[in-house]
């Protein structure tokens, strides 16, 4: 039978704050273990907590910008459950009264914009982490509370996805929207970025939902498609066999690229959420969230538009520019470095976001800086490389991350525009290409591109085209 | 009068002038502790270096007499709940037995910072949670003025610390009545503030929104004194109260000529000890002859307040306390080979059976398909009794009621009746309840037992509580007895 997936999802979010969300402990990832910690976040006897301003106001940013209804009072929630990352054994979370809920996110599928509905926006704090020993004797292990009290953004859609590519641009839709708004790195790999999957099935045109299952420890967009797919496979299996999909919670297996079974819905946790004590009622007032959504930052249609006027680029060269924050930052500190627009521009959209997408790197994790590319550019306008040197300074660039003056100058770039020097290569070419030379003298003007590639291969691509040309119309007059 | 029976206030002036130091206060309070507290077991950790170590260092601060306050090398007794850096604060718990935590609560940094001595840290029942101090897992603290009987809890150990000499000031904590019940018990003035004036950092949590920090002290003066120094907006703190704090002594020495006192019909019930109904009539009486003015009251949902007290102070237990699981500190249960085990043994064999017994009565009260009928269902009461007194506070000035129903029991006589244990916060639970300060002072004895009346006021109205209380105890004069040991 054909089914249709009807797919929800749970995102969190890592806030880009300078501190915790409930303790002045810095948030810097990567530190050794347990050195970003205080009494607060790993909740020793008699600590309370204190929210962090800036993170309610990037949540609040978040909300906004996805359309949300905002509770004027919003309050915490103790959830309540038993783990060795968790150091109070509760989470500080929002249950009771989300910050923001009813929003939603267009997203374009197929050319067509379609709306994803939020649930709700809430605010909590992150959990730490357990390194397991990787000998299989060692009988312990280990906790790391640097991640505990990191301000995590919970955004919870309503099951309105169909099929894998609605969930797959929802998600790249939403980690663009973050990293655009400014209120998350979105690095995955960091784990800022982490989602929970709702996947069910029906019958091709069945209103009713069919049974659902949660899918968790999906830490990358591309985790989650997988995650998506094989449980779309395994719930069809399930269903075409006569037998029904259990209501469960099912862990992703990165190793195995398998959902497991991990708890089913009669074992579900009773968080027994109540009212945090030890904070008040968060009072967001229509004249804050009016100022929070003054001072949001440029969004991407804003941006494309910008740039068209600003920069004279066509509207194609502006969508692509823009199409994620760090690549429209990258191509502005081009311009702050040399302000040719549409050269940099032309350089980006192709060799730039080719080696990028090849070695799925973001812009700002290049090996060719802004300062680079954009020195690279200028050298080429200025004529001391030729485009097409250009190319192959981009590629030592890429290797090395050298700046191009230098590599122009250890590999002997710089290209010949002494009028002498190419006058003799020329006459070479012309006295040993006879046929092309009576073409072009019969009016065949595609020839001289010919003798062109013959004196830029005589010079292995170091000769200044323009002259050469120049010079060999001259010499076949 | 021997040193330690004397009071801060008194002892601020000869401390100032030089007529005494405070490394000789200090000693002679010392000298009474190894004394008495053989007997009394006010102390889970008594620190004497560090004692003398402050006292000194108070001599020297007097001696340059640039940042003396009133509390400068006066000795304090801190009941074992607070945090103390570098010093254990066990909780009277085994969980905590060997918890030394790395900070200071906020009340410690401002005395450490006005300059009191701290003499050590005294017991309570295991979390707070007891109103003998019976549930401790240390030891057993005994009532100075009979050692056959509790000194009432949690904060029995400063109550009783106090009453011997064994300090001169003690700090305590009251979620239910615990600083009040045993000041009442042991014949001391017991305050606890509006929930919001002292801050709550470093205290360990039993019930964070009912748990507040106050005084445990000889007399209305040195109340004033010590909530000088604790009271204050604290930002560590979300639900401290940003509200300009008072200088508490000005409200000492005044009249109480036509101060409205409320007396709630409701607080006068069957099974009270008739010689402690006795006791603050009477009391009640000479603050009519003092010229206040005596009206009836009524705090109608006053019988469902132990309801609401046990729901919502051990639901918020239950998550509170659900961070003692041998993981990161505290005791952990040998030889356990995973960590569900690790958890459970260690809570099995770390908490003692009342805050087991609380555990499971919150965790009970807050699970799915209970939630609205307990503890949602608390939550709504709790404000009709809150209701209750700002309704009753727009008829008077304070309320005033007996602190317990009985005067001190006799160790075991409850311990195996927790109902009948509960009861004897009846009259102290519902200020807990409500958030607002009340304090109790010795108003007379039942035989040799002391007897304490109970003075309420609105939220952050401790001033007309001690306005109306040293007026009181001025003319009363009982809380120059003292108990002979």
């Amino acid at each position: 039978m054909t089914y249709e997936s009807v797919i929800g999802l749970e995102v969190h979010t890592e806030l880009a704050t300078a501190s915790k969300v409930f303790c002045g402990c810095p948030t810097t990832f990567g530190v050794p273990p347990n050195t970003q910690v205080c009494p607060i976040c790993i909740g020793m006897p008699g600590v309370l907590p204190v929210l962090n301003k800036k993170a309610l106001e990037y949540s609040i940013r978040t909300a906004l910008t996805l359309n949300c209804d905002i509770n004027e009072v919003t309050l915490f929630d103790r959830k309540n459950y038993y783990y060795p990352d968790l150091p109070k054994n509760y989470q500080i979370s929002q249950n009771y009264r989300y910050l923001g809920v009813n929003g939603l996110l267009e997203i374009v599928v197929d050319g067509r914009s379609k709306r994803v509905g939020i649930n709700n926006v809430h605010l909590e704090e992150d959990a730490g982490k357990l390194l397991h020993p990787s000998t299989a004797s060692a009988d312990y292990s280990l906790v790391d509370l640097n991640r505990t009290g990191l301000p995590l953004l919970e955004i919870v859609t309503e099951p309105d996805m169909r099929g894998i590519k609605e969930a797959q641009i929802f998600m790249m839709t939403l980690k663009n929207l973050l990293q655009y708004i400014e209120v998350s790195d979105c690095k995955m790999e960091e784990g800022s970025l982490r989602f929970e999957v709702n996947v069910s099935l029906r019958p091709q045109g069945q209103q009713a939902y069919g049974t659902k299952v949660e899918i968790k420890n999906l830490n990358s967009i591309k985790t989650a498609l997988k995650a998506i797919e094989y449980e779309m496979r395994r719930q069809s299996r399930v269903l075409d066999e006569g037998n029904q999909v259990i209501q469960e919670t099912r862990l992703w297996d990165d190793v195995e690229m398998v959902t497991r079974a991990m708890r089913s819905k009669e074992r579900a946790h009773d968080y027994r959420y109540f009212p945090e004590p030890d904070l008040v009622e968060v009072r967001i007032s229509k004249e804050w969230q009016e100022e929070i959504r003054r001072h949001l930052p440029e969004l991407q249609d804003a941006k494309k538009r910008r740039f068209i006027e600003q920069y004279d680029l066509p509207e194609y060269d502006a969508q692509v520019l823009t199409s994620s924050k760090a690549l429209a930052n990258y191509y502005e500190e081009c311009l702050r470095v040399y302000n040719v627009p549409k050269a940099i521009s032309n350089w980006i959209m192709t060799e730039v976001l080719r080696e990028l997408n090849e070695r799925e790197l973001e812009p700002d994790e290049f090996s060719v800086t802004p300062v680079h590319l954009a020195s690279m550019v200028k050298m080429i306008d200025s004529g001391t490389i030729s485009g097409k040197i250009g190319k192959t300074v981009f590629a030592e660039m890429v290797e090395t991350g050298k700046m191009p003056d230098l590599i122009v100058q250890e590999k002997g770039l710089v290209q010949i525009s002494d009028e002498k020097e190419l006058a003799g290569i020329v006459a070479k070419v012309v006295a040993e290409n006879p046929g092309p030379v009576s073409e072009f003298k019969k009016g065949r003007q595609k020839a001289i591109g010919f003798l062109v590639g013959q004196v830029m291969k005589l010079t292995k691509g170091k000769a200044n085209p323009q002259l050469v040309n120049s010079l060999l119309r001259e010499q076949l007059k | 009068m021997e040193l330690h029976s004397t009071t801060a206030h008194e002892l601020a002036p000869l401390l100032q002038k030089r007529k005494i130091s405070s490394t000789e206060l200090t000693k002679a309070v010392l000298e009474r502790i190894e004394k008495v507290e053989p007997r009394v077991n006010a102390y889970v950790t008594l620190t004497p270096e560090l004692a003398m170590r402050m006292a000194q260092d108070a001599d020297q601060r007097l001696q340059q007499g640039n940042t003396v306050t009133p509390l400068t090398g006066i000795p304090l007794a801190i009941k074992d709940n607070m945090c103390t850096r570098g010093i254990l604060t066990s909780c009277a718990s085994r969980i905590l037995h060997n918890f030394v935590p790395p900070y200071d609560a906020t009340v410690v940094t401002k005395l450490r910072n006005a300059g009191a001595v701290f003499v050590g840290k005294t017991n309570l029942d295991e979390f707070a949670m007891g109103s003998s101090t019976e549930n401790s897992a240390m030891k057993l603290t005994l009532n100075p003025w009979d050692f056959e009987r509790i000194p009432g809890g949690s904060s029995g150990g400063s109550a009783a610390a106090v009453a011997a000499g064994e300090t001169i000031l003690a700090l305590g904590s009251d979620t239910g009545g615990s600083i009040r019940q045993p000041a009442a018990l042991c014949g001391v003035v017991g305050l606890k503030p509006t929930y919001g004036r002292v801050s709550r950092y470093g205290l360990v949590a039993f019930a964070s929104s009912l748990d507040q920090i106050g005084t445990l002290v000889k007399d209305v003066e040195d109340t004033a004194l010590l909530m000088n120094c604790i009271a204050a907006h604290d930002p560590m703190d979300s639900t401290s109260g940003n509200i300009p704090v008072p200088d508490y002594t000005t409200f000492l020495n005044h009249s109480i000529n036509g101060i409205k006192v409320g007396v709630p019909k409701e607080y006068f019930v069957e099974g009270m000890d008739p010689v402690v109904e006795q006791a603050v009539r009477k009391a009640i009486d000479t603050l009519a002859e003092l010229g206040a003015e005596i009206i009836e009251i009524s705090l109608p949902h006053t019988e469902y307040a132990i309801a609401t007290y046990y729901l919502c102070a051990t639901a918020e237990a239950s998550s509170n306390l659900a961070r003692y699981d041998g993981a990161h500190y505290g005791y952990r249960s040998p030889g356990t080979d995973n960590i569900v085990d690790m958890f459970s043994k260690t809570r099995a064999e770390g908490f003692g059976k009342e805050v087991k017994r609380r555990i499971m009565l919150g965790t009970y009260a807050l699970s799915a398909g209970y939630y609205d009928a307990y503890y949602l269902k608390a939550l709504k009461v709790r404000t009709l009794i809150k209701q209750d007194f700002e309704q009753a506070f727009q008829q008077c000035d304070v309320i005033v009621t007996p602190t317990t129903p009985t005067p001190a029991f006799r160790v075991g006589e409850k311990t195996e009746d927790p109902l009948q244990m509960y009861l004897s916060d009846i009259f102290t639970i519902s200020v807990n309840l409500a958030g607002i300060p009340a304090v109790s002072l010795p108003c007379g004895f039942a035989g040799s037992l002391p007897v304490g009346i109970q003075i309420m006021a609105g939220s952050f109205e401790e001033g007309k509580i001690l306005r109306v209380a040293h007026c009181y105890e001025q003319a009363a004069g009982f809380c120059r007895s003292r108990p002979t040991l």
